[in-house]
């Protein structure tokens, strides 16, 4: 078989940054009709090689050919104008605009009198029902959307300019499996349209599931390009860190203690009954000292409104916490804190980085929010934490005095966790801490959970990944539908298949038990449903 | 070897936001020494020792700016806006002088410390009905600290019934017309005064916060900062600049005039903060900066009367004057610049460029 003259041709590309090569002699190809998934750690070079790609960033030596022609890209106009289409790891949109508007933005239907918005809305809805969202109404506003869906909207917004380029950097990163089986579906349509698809992806079965063929960055340099089925998994792995992988399964196994006695151990932290509406109905949690307690559930379960509301982040209408045994009243993030409770949020550029404020400013804020204004940090004092922790946590590039939002995701998130680890917490709650980071970082940050708990501080560990939760945790809660539906404690017969049956069953016996109240015509009163005896 | 050492200080210089606020003001003394050439000359008058000269005249004007400007530089930094400043300086100087009115005795100290003290007070209060308004009401800074800024210079003709009220105090009037070691004594209050509130802010924990809160204030509060309670400050501390400024204003010719006193200085202000390089958008600021932005504002203001420009075109003089600053120092007006200037090192520009923004905003 003949390859096809590629879309998208990128030779030697260099990127320098004041101080780092961000991109060194790299080569990168698209050809129509595929998906190309690019792989590399975090700070590998993939987010600056998309940057060059679509007219963020210039290149400071070699030549991108679009169509065999080679091509200046000054901007994002440019690349659109050569056919090239985007969708960021974080969601670009404007959340207070409609989502008809979102899509259409910049490309509306123009009528004799200005903007066809009606042609506009029904332009939008076609687009939306190609990625298979017929059900929108496209007038109302973006934010009443959430996050997930949000995502496919700004999908949908890149193919609206009928590109021949997509590039997808993490689209599914906060989708649930339906969702990203949806994206797949759509992007399968389009790649048999001849479209030419970049994929971005730290899920490693989703680069196995869709993509045809993949580039591997590392440190800023090409390290080679390989068809996906003819890659396995292991040698992936290797070539991305450039070590063996042994070194990263050796971490983890379950973390059960056979000789945690919770009959009889005063819980650090234990809540009973908060609740706050429409977030999170009344749930009960103990969380004891040292313990590593997962929260397990699809996305919108709860985990993520029970975390908030322990952090005081948001306030909880009912219910009261007790930490060793007293009653605290956190009212909000700066109680908590003052309580020795941290929380690492899920949403890390809008409620976690400083943007404009360095490694060093970032990693010190919290604890000199803890000691008030008036009492600043030493140089000295600062130094020390931004040492131990930029060492500890492997951040990459060492540098303090560099803005965070010029650091990759991973290593934003390591600055974070040096932040709330520098507080000294007793309870740590890291949400999505994983989330769109490499493989490195994760086994990393995953180390740092296990190094805590060992330490006897406490951590409540949420993420969509139920294998890292599986292998983390001690304890499993899990939640559905805002509700606590039931707690495992880890132990060998403990699968992340066996925590899906318990989200899964409890959704047939609710629905059984629904169905039986129904057809008995019995009074709502009288069925007692699992979740409210939680109460 | 030792040649470099200047050259690299004179790039940093430039890179400096203010640099070119520096480069404006010495424009202007240089315009206005065209048409008289002795126009930097200061001397000192035989009779009581002080330095007499234009420049003294313009660090007299400029204390009141300075006053606003390092408050505004504060609240901007927030993400906010101060638009009532130039109405309270006109409630805090009809409070005093009222006060001074009221007490009738023009040489005691106590009373003069009283009716300053009295209108800070005020001054505060007002502040701190806007940083309520915009902390913990919820209400946009714009439409908070606007009520004040129309409501403000009603209360001033309330306090003085409608008149431009004037009193004597000595002591008072020492304050704003008085010098010490032959300076004006006005400004070296108002230098203390900006060197005080820099080192508060920069040698305590207040600046980071601040910029925290303007650049993500989400996520400050998730990292434990108290947004509200800092905001109320940053509005107080304000308020209470905009009171000294009242009392500089009035003190020169000890008399309030309560539509005139202060009348859009928050326009001057927001100007200095941001030829001072602080961005609009919040964040990152520099009380250096306000200074020499409001050193600017009083320059312009005096050139503008030396030169004779007809007072009716004199906001169009201003205006030329600041377009052409805010010009100088965009970004992008900069590259385009350097880009003609030197076509084949486009590339090397554009990326130093960026690196210069960053190290300006750093």
């Amino acid at each position: 078989m003949t390859e096809p003259l590629p879309l998208v041709e990128m030779t030697g590309i260099s990127i320098e940054f004041p101080g780092v090569k961000a991109l060194d002699d790299v080569d990168f190809r698209l050809l129509p009709g595929e998906i190309h998934a690019l792989m590399g750690e975090n700070g590998a070079g993939k987010s600056t090689l998309i940057k060059a790609l679509t007219g963020v960033y210039r290149i400071d030596a070699g030549a991108i050919l679009v169509n065999g022609e080679e091509r200046q890209l000054h901007g994002t106009a440019d690349a659109q104008q050569a056919g090239i289409s985007t969708v960021y790891q974080e969601v670009n949109l404007a959340p207070n605009l409609s989502i008809g508007e979102n899509v259409m933005l910049g490309h509306e239907v123009r009528g004799p009198f200005g903007v066809n918005w009606r042609a506009t809305h029904r332009a939008a809805t076609e687009a939306l029902a190609r990625l298979g969202l017929e059900g929108l109404d496209t007038r109302k506003p973006l934010s009443t959307l959430s996050i997930a869906m949000q995502q496919l909207v700004a999908i949908s917004r890149a193919m609206a300019i009928k590109a021949k380029v997509l590039i997808l950097d993490e689209p599914t990163s906060s989708l649930d499996a339906n969702e990203v089986e949806g994206l797949f579906r759509v992007m399968r349509t389009l790649r048999d349209q001849g479209v030419a698809i970049l994929f971005v992806s730290h899920f490693l079965d989703q680069i196995y599931a869709i993509s045809d063929r993949l580039t591997v960055l590392r440190n800023g340099r090409y390290e080679g390009e390989y068809l996906t089925r003819e890659l396995d998994r292991h040698a992936l792995i290797s070539k991305m860190i450039g070590k063996d992988l042994d070194a990263l399964t050796s971490l983890g196994g379950n973390r059960a203690r056979g000789d945690r006695d919770r009959e009889t151990q005063q819980p650090l932290l234990s809540a009973r009954g908060i609740a706050r509406r429409g977030a999170l109905e009344p749930t009960d949690l103990d969380v004891f000292p040292g313990e590593v307690v997962g929260f397990a559930g699809l996305l919108g379960a709860g985990r993520t409104e029970l975390a908030r509301l322990l952090y005081g982040a948001d306030r909880a209408e009912r219910g009261e916490v007790r930490l060793k045994g007293e009653r605290i009243d956190v009212k909000s993030p700066a109680s908590a804190l003052a309580a020795h409770l941290a929380y690492s949020t899920e949403n890390r550029r809008d409620e976690g980085i400083i943007g404009e404020l360095t490694v060093r400013e970032n990693m010190i804020l919290a604890v000199q929010a803890k000691r008030g204004w008036a009492r600043p940090l030493s140089k000295k004092e600062q130094e020390e934490i931004v040492q131990r922790y930029i060492s500890a946590l492997g951040v990459r590039p060492a540098d303090p005095e560099r803005q965070i939002k010029n650091l990759s995701g991973g290593n934003q998130q390591k600055v974070l966790l040096g932040r709330w680890l520098a507080t000294e917490p007793e309870l740590l709650i890291l949400d999505e801490p994983t989330r769109g980071i490499d493989v490195g970082a994760k086994a990393e940050i995953q180390e740092a959970v296990a190094q805590l708990a060992e330490d006897g501080v406490s951590v409540v560990f949420i993420s969509s990944e139920l294998e890292e939760v599986v292998r983390l945790s001690e304890r499993i809660v899990v939640l559905k539908d805002h509700q606590k539906i039931g707690e495992l404690v880890n132990g060998p017969d403990v699968t992340a298949e066996r925590v899906v049956d318990v989200i899964a069953s409890h959704g047939v016996a609710d629905a059984a038990a629904a169905s039986e109240a129904a057809a008995g015509a019995a009074p709502a009163a009288s069925d007692p449903t699992t979740p409210k005896e939680q109460s | 070897m030792s040649r470099p050492a200047p050259v690299a200080v004179l790039a940093e210089l430039i890179r400096k936001p203010w640099f070119w606020g520096l480069v404006a003001i010495a424009v202007l003394l240089a315009l206005n020494m065209v048409k008289d050439p002795n126009y930097l000359a200061i001397s000192v008058n035989p009779a009581n020792g002080h330095l007499v000269g234009n420049l003294v005249d313009i660090l007299r004007a400029a204390a009141p700016i300075l006053m606003i400007s390092i408050g505004m530089a504060l609240v901007i930094a927030t993400g906010g806006i101060d638009l009532s400043v130039g109405s309270l300086m006109a409630v805090s100087g009809a409070v005093a002088m009222e006060f001074l009115e009221s007490a009738g005795d023009s040489s005691s100290l106590v009373v003069a410390l009283g009716a300053i003290g009295l209108a800070l007070l005020v001054s505060a209060v007002l502040g701190a009905v806007n940083g309520i308004l915009v902390a913990y009401v919820g209400l946009q800074p714009f439409i908070a600290t606007l009520v004040l800024m129309l409501a403000g210079r009603g209360l001033a003709k309330v306090i003085t019934g409608g008149q431009n009220t004037a009193a004597a105090s000595d002591p008072f009037k020492w304050v704003v017309n008085g010098f010490v070691v032959g300076l004006p004594v006005v400004f070296l209050f108002a230098t203390l005064i900006v060197v005080i509130v820099a080192l508060v802010v920069r040698r305590s924990a207040l600046g980071l916060m601040i910029e925290a809160i303007g650049i993500n204030p989400k996520a400050s509060r998730m990292a434990g900062i108290r947004p509200p309670g800092l905001l109320l400050t940053v509005y107080i501390l304000s308020g209470v600049l905009a009171g000294i400024a009242g009392i500089f204003a009035v003190g020169s010719v000890m008399t309030v005039d309560v539509s005139k006193t202060g009348y859009q200085l928050e326009m001057d202000a927001i100007l200095a903060v941001v030829i001072g390089g602080t961005s609009l958008a919040g964040g990152k600021f520099s009380i250096g900066g306000a200074f020499v932005g409001g050193m600017l504002i009083a320059t312009l203001d005096k050139t503008v009367l030396f030169l004779g420009v007809s007072s009716s075109a004199t906001p169009a003089f201003k205006a030329i004057v600041i377009v052409v600053l805010c010009l100088l120092q965009s970004q992008r007006v900069r590259s385009w610049f350097s880009r003609r200037t030197a076509p084949p090192t486009r590339l090397a520009t554009a990326v130093t460029d960026d690196a210069r923004k960053e190290g300006a905003l750093a």
